[in-house]
């Protein structure tokens, strides 16, 4: 078991060059979906004409190619952290990036070759109702590209799912339910192979439930007399979209758990109330996603109480396990404030400042007024933007890390400039949700221009920073001699 | 102070402690002489109880008071008295059986779709959203508002469908009661 559990992070020739891979994709993808967001803030704000076909198209890529990126992204951090503590299989890793890339190729084409702008939820019939902007091949080809990506992250989380089974004996080992009621802790027990089995289990179902309903919209487009029944396929398409988005921060938080360790010099060992916060998570992230469906009022009301309820107990764990986690862990550590540190750090900050707008939209009255307004990519963006690109961005500085210590106009400049824009950004759609700005809108009324225009100079200056980030960091992985063979030790 | 405002500034406080937790932790990283790492941590642990059994009580508290009386309206029963409004949404338009309604008196909106997905919002004469639902092909949602301003009020699609789902827009008058002062 020893030889699982290396001092070091040594990556192989191949490991090195499937995860550059993977790195240098997301960082590339990030920067061209931001771009495509800068767009529709600044067409909103008037400063630039977008027609409106181009505006949803870009706005169903941008959609689809931010989730999907996040995951492959995330995913990175699980498997270069997990493969310390259990065996995985690399080509398992790399067919994961190859059936990303095909699905995404699939799914450019159908928007920018095929027209299709039916968004990246692909919310039934509208793929099949475009009013004659798309055909039906553009979003059966959309469709069978996010089969091809859910596929790939399916045979990633299988690889894991064996691998952990392996070492521990079954899922709930690894999750650590042996410990919940009493018994020995092992406090050995690392805290990346709770999350990282959490996180096979409720993303395996939420794919399993995404292909689901790919395949019965895909029967449909072809069969139209087969017609589905419009509320179920809701339900089953935010099931999936929810649970994997959060999955995505599930496996990107290892990352913290990890890094931030080494920087305070104080370990982060599991404990009880950790065990128990994600052995709730695993089964609060399957059955919160009626918070989604609030304003379908022909929903079971209990379902739409137990999304109001689950959305506030999901903050538990963040609130009182992780984030507090994170503060404890730094108090009179005397931290050596690295970059993977701060980034640690502000992604805690960002997940957990992010989720306040997000619970409260959870309460059934607030989502009345607040539903389907820019307040929600207000919070998701808050979280996904100050949360979880932090993360993976601290797994990437820590690969180059020992090679390239970052400092500089990095630590000066790149940072503050991305926490700034990030909160101008995310402010301005917080603020403009609040006076009841839709979202989604290729075109705004004049009052909620102002609002477009704020969030438009965040996102400027978000991507110069992600662009300083994303510079620095690939030339960190392909300039350094032997960067692909080998990731020294910290 | 709308429920938007009161929503928005619980989060700008909320979104304030959080970043002042942070902001103090940060400033307190440094090493102190003295500082036990085992202490630290039992103290941690016990504030940490207090910590979740105070948003316990936040979180029972608010669901009790956000979730009675029950804020969706019961869709099996018709309420006596009310003004009754079918809604159909149509990529890209809406269709309303009445455009006239009295403030005081509920109004029962059954909103439906002919064709995808769409968001039925009712903007105030203010331009804030006062109430919404679905617009889901094969349901029927029904909606209760009571309006107690005489005004015009727009309706707009907060769901996305499709090309022209911005300029998805109706409006319709509401009038006061007989009886009440314009």
């Amino acid at each position: 078991m020893s030889a699982l559990h290396p001092d070091n992070e040594t990556l192989t020739r191949g490991e090195g060059l499937v995860l550059n891979l993977y790195v240098i994709s997301a960082l590339a993808v990030v920067v061209v979906m931001m771009l495509f967001g800068l767009i529709m803030r600044m067409a909103q704000g008037t400063w630039i004409n977008v027609p409106p076909d181009i505006f949803y198209q870009l706005m169903t890529a941008h959609g689809a190619g931010m989730v999907g990126t996040v995951g492959l992204a995330s995913s990175a951090v699980m498997w270069f952290f997990l493969r310390k503590y259990v065996r995985l299989h690399v080509a398992m890793f790399a067919a994961n990036y190859v059936l990303f890339m095909l699905g995404a190729l699939a799914i450019l084409a159908a928007v920018f070759i095929g027209g299709y702008a039916g968004g990246w939820t692909f919310l039934y019939p509208l793929p099949v109702h475009s009013m004659g902007v798309w055909s039906v091949n553009s979003a059966a080809l959309f469709m069978v590209g996010y089969l091809l990506i859910g596929v790939g992250f399916l045979v990633f989380y299988l690889d894991a799912m064996l691998a952990i089974i392996r070492s521990y004996g079954n899922l709930g080992r690894g999750l650590g339910l042996q410990w919940l009621f009493g018994g020995d802790l092992d406090k050995t027990h690392p805290p990346a192979v709770v999350a990282s089995s959490m996180v096979v289990i409720v993303n395996s179902l939420g794919i399993l439930g995404g292909a689901i309903v790919l395949v019965m919209c895909l029967i449909n487009a072809y069969v139209p007399s087969l017609a589905l029944n419009a509320l179920l396929v809701k339900n089953l398409i935010y099931f999936f979209g929810h649970v994997f988005i959060n999955a995505s921060i599930y496996m990107a938080v290892i990352a913290v758990y990890e890094l931030l360790p080494r920087f305070s010099g104080r370990l982060w060992t599991v404990s009880r109330p950790f065990l128990w916060a994600w052995a709730l998570t695993t089964v609060m992230v399957l059955i919160v996603y009626p918070h989604h469906l609030l304003m379908d009022y022909v929903m079971p009301h209990w379902m739409l109480v137990m999304g109001q309820i689950i959305s506030y107990t999901s903050g538990l764990p963040v609130f009182v396990v992780t984030a507090y986690g994170a503060l404890a862990n730094v108090y009179r550590s005397g931290i050596r404030w690295s970059v993977p540190a701060q980034l640690a750090m502000l992604s805690m900050f960002g997940w957990a400042a992010g989720i306040v707008p997000a619970i409260i939209d959870g309460t059934i009255s607030v989502n009345q007024v607040m539903h389907n307004t820019q307040w929600v990519p207000g919070h998701f963006h808050f979280y996904l933007l100050l949360g979880v690109l932090p993360m993976v961005l601290a797994l990437m500085f820590h690969l180059i890390d020992a090679r390239r210590p970052a400092g500089g106009a990095v630590l000066r400049l790149g940072l503050p400039l991305y926490l700034l824009g990030g909160l101008i950004f995310v402010g301005a759609f917080l603020a403009a949700g609040h006076v009841s700005a839709p979202r989604r809108y290729a075109a705004h009324l004049p009052q909620w221009v102002p609002y477009d225009q704020v969030g438009s100079i965040g996102a400027i200056l978000v991507i110069v920073a992600v662009l300083l980030f994303a510079t620095y960091i690939i030339v960190g992985l392909l300039g350094a001699p032997g960067n692909a063979t080998a990731h020294a030790a910290r | 102070m709308n429920r938007q405002d009161e929503v928005w500034l619980i989060t700008l406080i909320g979104i304030a402690l959080v970043a002042l937790v942070f902001i103090y932790v940060i400033s307190r990283s440094g090493a102190s002489p003295g500082a036990d790492a085992r202490q630290l941590q039992t103290r941690a642990y016990a504030i940490r109880r207090w910590w979740f059994v105070a948003l316990l009580v936040l979180g029972v508290g608010v669901t009790y008071a956000s979730l009675r009386p029950f804020p969706v309206p019961d869709q099996q029963t018709q309420l006596a008295g009310a003004q009754v409004v079918d809604v159909v949404g149509h990529q890209w338009f809406w269709q309303l059986s009445s455009y006239r309604l009295t403030a005081g008196t509920p109004v029962e909106f059954h909103v439906t779709s002919a064709d995808v997905n769409h968001g039925f919002a009712i903007y105030g004469p203010d331009d804030r959203i006062v109430a919404q639902t679905q617009a889901m092909p094969g349901f029927t949602n029904r909606l209760v508002y009571t309006f107690t301003k005489p005004g015009l009020y727009r309706v707009l699609c907060l769901e996305y469908c499709g090309l022209a789902h911005h300029g998805m827009a109706n409006q319709f008058e509401v009038v006061a009661a007989t009886g009440d002062k314009p």
